[in-house]
């Protein structure tokens, strides 16, 4: 086979799109809710995750935690565990991870496994020839420690609390306006730490081939987890390849390269075998990334008019020393609502409690809902109906930067949701009842910044007229592979099942990864590039304009000649190269994702537990690129938004800093009979300032909003305001008379 | 020691020199049966559930040595691409999975839980512990042994109760 | 998981009168010895002895030790005669988890407190003499009845509270012969030798649990916990009330999730017997039953949470029967 003929596009989004391009395609699979292609692989086992497909002689490691909370680790009892059946090699290797990378982070994190900063700390690799061997072994390690335990600390009470100065915002005079607001109110929320407990635990399996090193893991992020990889093993991020063709879940936790990547590399360099690192469950829990808990004050006040004077939106939050990442719980609430009066606080601890990263979006998700129930604090106090005293505070323009909106689709979400739901019938709190059961509706805004990263992505039109996407793009369960597969089919006019995208691997083209709902919106855009590169050049040789080349079900089509792709290609390969950048449009507009959440919630007035009955949203996120994918996105992170209302928490031991419920017997993640029936509705929309496809993020906006929803509909129901997150049935109860 | 296994209808036999595998890492690590998900080891999600001698169990939570002679069905017997049961047809069509990783274990799950519906068992929902009508919380009730962090819950939901109520017909109309 | 030996027991007698550890399902003993909290030397896997049937006993029932829990509970008898027990299984754990676990396993099963899965903490459950973390500790699951201050764990099950309702009998055969131990009794307070969860002694097994005759009325098992299916109670009341001419002609009560064993109290059930129900005269028989009781600090809601439950089931067991 010949070379294939090369083309590129790169694309920096400085200026909204007025092409159009997906409006005028021609084979209409864009947008539809097309099965996932790799379905039948997932559903029947065949679909290989990171600890699958071992190379042979794979042998296996288990880490050894910390069984202290602060100081060093003096010796090790090597020499007995060498002497256990099967054990091969007991590392402690000074590259190996403190805690996993944070996301984008592109270095390695802080390394060392010999000072220790957190209870659980990974302070040793056992390897042995079989798993149950490895796992004995670790489990007889015995470490001696210069033990420090009583100098850290452990809960946020006590821990100092830094300011930074990029951080800090104000605008007007909040304490002024509060003073003479009509209504105002000042209240403090408390979230507790949380868990990602993706399904797949995180797992690594390394081999190496002269100074080159492949890893199979589970990563949401080829591009900057190669190079975090190398950099913690000193070496070139060109002799490093990392394979993640299937990530069982990630929701954040699996951003940066982590203990069992770094780790199984080192083992299967010192052995010259391949090394199998899995995270036990525990493991997961302790020693990869949490949501960091926040205590939130907000301060909100309004005119008799129910309009906004001011917004105060006050955080503090936690992480381990030197590490740079802190929950970013204000996010949206600069621009979210009205008020000439602003503040903004951010403060971080430093606690020796596992580190703190990214989860399911960071920020919002956890200010958005603390935000939301003091809404409708507010709203309550002035008399005004929850969801039309949201419609009267929607600006016009971001209230704090004065940047307008690239698109805000708030009060269609809610006007339309609240219909939807049959908002009408929502009575007084406390007003409705059935048996024990007392009955709520709340509702709540979900909004989420939107980004674009950086992207490349390669499209291969073959010469029999089928293609073949690249990219080094994951799919941890978003549908990565299904909207890949339909935006390169709609751009090239092909059949989906005439595309293959080949996705999870480092050798690929560099994506964006999957992270800050950014994934779909920037490997996307980049695909399509990609594929109008190959498109134009399909035009040449059809000899017209692109804007006048219709390409459907495998024909090109132009006036009135009409021809097969293979006949157009005459036997060449077109291979296509798009890239997309951010530019001015993220800078000179203000980018967020829309929605409106309903709740409907029952609380047992014998027993304080609160079920949820039915819950709704509407979303405005641009263009909808796969409907089936992007529902299920929706209905997944708004279920996150019920485990983090009511059971999801982090019980940390206040003398040790341990979390005590690591595992999922005792951290409460939804479970089936947890879950009502979910209406989503997605409004028709498009933002021609966020990319090309003038599509925007989904999976974490859903997941903003929904606690609060929750937690509006339980005071509804109770007439009782639950500041504390998660509202379990104890908490409940001490408020029933 | 010798265990001998019947793994989707074919006898296989393990030469087991440590008595501590467990059938999910039997079945993962010895016979190369991947699809037995390993979630949390502890019979914590349900990820590895298999069915023996026609029930689901999890496998993390059953030595191999004990299953010697037993008949084992994993998810590989099931159904594999090109010719899937009903039950995986309708989990794709329902996008009853996003990463996949809970999939097999729910799929398994669901097929043998369809059985225990069958023969009339009663689960905490059914009041007078007479024969259960499937209803969309007697599934959610019966698949709460199978957690799902994508929160796939409301489509495995539709999924089985498709299955149950003839997806055989469904997949014809697909086909179509 | 330390290395053990195993063998297949062929009948009770390969397995009685030995230091082997039997296991059956394995739901709970595997779990733990995985983690290293338990750690037998010996295996007899006792899921080939018999031992796994149902049948009549004069009016009341034999369940064998190896009945499965789905078996238990679908029994068209048990569900007949007593809806408690079946009640009580399908409140616990999953599906699968009940396709394994069997009679006897599940009254063996350990407790879930935290800090016994730990072995990087005192506990002296695991670690007899090693303190006790849970007190002051994170104690949200912990007991409020009979703890001691050596250990503060609850027995987790639900089928054992059940049992202990209807006055089932474990029998056990032991080097010494068989003998029969009401289930009320099977399980100890902790006192200071909370390593012994049970009454269970070495070289015992369990062959069966008996079921005496069915007692009628309402059965009403309420388990509440955090979610809503496969977690672990905070407080359970198994409750079977008969009533004849508008009072309660025979009352039976236990309460899972509040101690290291299924919580009986019989002054509680002789306060209720024959009177005509009330919520004046269920909280007295509430107020009995929590004599004594104490909270650990995350735990305190438990009390007024098994007060609030245990009115709510007498009255709905007693609801439309004046």
């Amino acid at each position: 086979m010949s070379d294939p003929i090369e083309v590129s596009l790169t694309h920096r989004m400085n200026f909204p799109d007025k092409e159009d391009l997906l409006d005028r395609t021609a084979q209409g699979i864009l947008g539809t809710p097309m099965d996932r292609p790799e379905g039948p692989l997932k559903v029947s086992g065949t679909a290989t995750y990171a600890d699958e497909d071992h190379p042979p002689g794979t042998v296996y490691g288990w880490l050894v935690r910390s069984s202290i909370s602060k100081g060093w680790v003096t010796g090790f009892n090597t020499r007995d565990l060498r002497a256990m059946p099967g054990v091969l090699a007991v590392i402690r290797d000074k590259r190996m991870l403190r805690n996993p990378a944070q996301g984008q982070a592109s270095k390695a994190p802080y390394q060392g496994p010999a000072e220790i900063f957190y209870k659980g700390q990974p302070i040793a690799l056992v390897v042995a020839e079989t798993f149950e061997q490895a796992r004995d072994a670790a489990l007889n390690a015995r470490a001696d420690y210069d033990d420090r335990s009583a100098k850290g600390v452990f809960v946020p009470a006590e821990a100092k609390y830094e300011a930074p100065r990029s951080q800090q915002a104000s605008k007007g005079d909040l304490d002024e306006a509060m003073d003479e607001a009509a209504f105002a109110v000042d209240v403090e929320y408390h979230t507790p730490s949380m868990s990602h407990a993706a399904m797949e635990p995180h797992a690594a399996v390394a081999w190496w081939d002269g100074g080159h090193v492949t890893l199979r893991g589970s990563y949401q992020m080829l591009g900057s987890n190669k190079a975090e990889l190398a950099d913690a093993l000193g070496i070139s991020p060109r002799n490093v390849r990392i394979l993640s063709p299937y990530v069982g879940g990630g929701f954040g936790s699996k951003l940066g390269i982590s203990h069992e990547g770094v780790a199984a590399a080192i083992a299967a360099q010192k052995l010259g075998r391949p090394v199998a690192v899995a995270l036990h469950r525990r493991q997961q829990f302790e020693t990869t990334h949490r949501r960091s808990e926040s205590r939130q004050r907000i301060r909100l006040s309004c005119g008799a008019d129910g309009r906004m004077t001011g917004v105060g939106h006050d955080a503090w939050v936690s992480n381990l020393p030197a590490e740079s990442f802190s929950e970013p719980v204000t996010q949206a609430t600069p621009f979210t609502y009205d008020g000439e009066n602003r503040q903004i606080g951010h403060h971080v601890g430093r606690l020796n409690i596992t580190c703190a990263g990214s989860m399911r979006a960071p920020g919002e998700a956890i200010g958005v809902p603390v935000t939301e129930a003091a809404m409708d604090e507010l709203a309550q106090a002035a008399g005004i109906d929850p969801v039309e005293f949201r419609l009267r505070n929607i600006p016009e323009k971001d209230p704090s930067s004065g940047r307008p909106f690239s698109s805000n689709r708030l009060a269609d979400c809610l006007t339309r949701g609240a219909e939807s739901f049959g908002w009408k019938d929502r009575r007084e709190n406390g007003a409705r009842r059935e048996g024990e059961w007392l009955i709520g509706m709340g509702v709540a805004s979900a909004i989420r910044v939107n980004m674009l990263v950086p992207s490349t992505a390669r499209v291969i039109l073959l010469p029999d007229g089928t293609a073949r996407v690249e990219t080094d793009m994951t799919d941890i369960g978003t549908g990565s592979y299904s909207i890949l597969t339909q935006i390169a089919a709609e751009v090239l006019g092909l059949p989906a099942d005439r595309v293959t995208t080949v996705l999870g691997d480092s050798d690929l083209p560099q994506s964006s990864g999957s992270g800050g709902s950014f994934g779909a919106a920037s490997s996307g855009s980049s695909v399509m590039l990609a594929a109008k590169a190959v498109r134009e050049k399909l035009a040449k040789r059809m000899d017209c304009d692109p804007d006048d080349l219709t390409l459907k079900d495998g024909y090109a089509i132009a006036e009135n000649r009409r021809r097969t792709l293979a006949e157009v290609l005459e036997g060449d390969t077109l291979q296509g190269t798009g890239t997309i950048k951010k530019g001015l449009t993220s800078v000179d507009h203000q980018q967020a994702c829309w929605g409106a959440q309903f709740a409907e919630v029952a609380v047992s007035t014998v027993t304080g537990e609160v079920h949820v009955r039915r819950l709704a949203a509407t979303f405005a996120c641009g263009r909808i690129l796969n409907a089936k994918t992007a529902r299920s996105q929706c209905i997944g992170g708004m279920i996150f938004g019920i485990g983090q209302a009511l059971h999801e928490e982090i019980s940390t031991d206040a003398r040790d800093g341990s979390f005590v419920n690591r595992d999922l017997a005792e951290y409460h993640v939804p479970a089936n009979l947890d879950v009502p029936h979910i209406d989503i509705e997605f409004l028709n929309d498009r933002d021609p300032y966020a990319n090309p496809m003038q599509a925007k993020g989904i999976g974490e906006l859903a997941c903003c909003g929904t606690a609060g929803a929750i937690v509006n509909a339980i005071a509804n129901a109770t007439g009782e305001r639950f500041r504390s997150f998660p509202v379990t049935l104890d908490k409940v109860l001490e408020r029933l008379g | 020691m010798d265990v001998t296994l019947t793994v989707n209808g074919a006898q296989r036999t393990l030469q087991l020199d440590d008595p501590r595998v467990s059938l999910l890492d039997a079945l993962r690590q010895r016979l190369d049966l991947t699809g037995t998900k390993k979630g949390c080891d502890h019979g914590q999600c349900g990820a590895c559930t298999v069915i023996v001698n026609g029930r689901r169990i999890n496998s993390c939570l059953s030595l191999a040595v004990m299953h010697d002679g037993d008949e084992i069905t994993t998810i590989e017997g099931i159904g594999q691409p090109g010719d899937l049961a009903p039950m995986q047809q309708a989990f794709i069509r329902h996008d009853g999975f996003q990463c996949g990783y809970c999939t097999p274990g729910q799929i398994m799950s669901a097929t043998a839980m369809l059985d225990e519906v069958r023969q009339g068992w009663p689960s905490q929902l059914s009041g007078d512990l007479g024969p259960a009508e499937l209803t969309d919380d007697e599934i959610r009730e019966r698949m709460s042994g199978n957690l799902c962090r994508c929160s796939c819950y409301p489509n495995i939901v539709d999924a089985i109760r498709d299955a149950a109520q003839g997806g055989d017909r469904a997949n014809a109309e697909d086909a179509a | 998981m330390k290395a053990f030996d195993y063998y297949r027991a062929e009948s009770p007698a390969d397995v009685i009168g030995t230091d082997a550890r039997p296991i059956a399902g394995g739901t709970n003993l595997l779990d733990l010895m995985k983690h290293q909290v338990e750690t037998p030397d010996r295996l007899a896997d006792v899921n080939h002895v018999g031992l796994d049937g149902i049948e009549r006993d004069g009016d009341g029932l034999r369940v064998g030790a190896l009945v499965r829990n789905s078996d238990l509970a679908a029994d068209p008898s048990v569900r007949e005669g007593w809806p408690l027990l079946s009640r009580a299984i399908l409140a616990g754990a999953s599906g699968q988890i009940r396709n394994r676990a069997t009679t006897g396993g599940n009254l063996m099963q350990r407790t879930r407190c935290y800090y016994f899965y730990d072995l990087d903490t005192p506990c002296n459950k695991r670690a007899p003499g090693s303190g006790c973390s849970a007190i002051g500790g994170v104690n949200r699951i912990h007991a409020i009845l009979g703890a001691s201050g050596d250990c503060i764990a609850t027995y987790p099950g639900d089928m054992a509270v059940a049992m202990s309702a209807l006055d089932a009998v474990v029998e056990v055969e032991g080097p010494n012969g068989r003998r029969e131990i009401a289930a009320t009794d099977f399980h100890r307070l902790p006192g200071d030798a909370p390593q012994r969860d049970n009454d269970l002694q070495p070289g015992e097994m369990i062959l069966s649990v008996r079921l005496p005759a069915p007692l009628g009325g309402k059965h009403i098992y309420r388990k509440v916990r955090d979610r809503r299916s496969y977690a672990f109670a905070l407080v359970s009341v198994a409750a079977v009330v008969v009533m004849d001419a508008g009072r309660m002609s025979t009352v039976r009560l236990a309460f899972g999730g509040v101690a290291h064993k299924p919580w009986r109290v019989p002054a509680a059930e002789a306060l209720l017997q024959g009177q005509a129900p009330s919520p004046d005269l269920f909280d007295r028989a509430a107020d009995a039953v929590l004599d004594g009781a104490t909270g650990q600090g995350h735990n305190d809601f438990k009390i007024p949470l098994l007060r609030r439950t245990l009115n709510a089931v007498l009255a709905e067991a007693t609801e439309g029967s004046k």
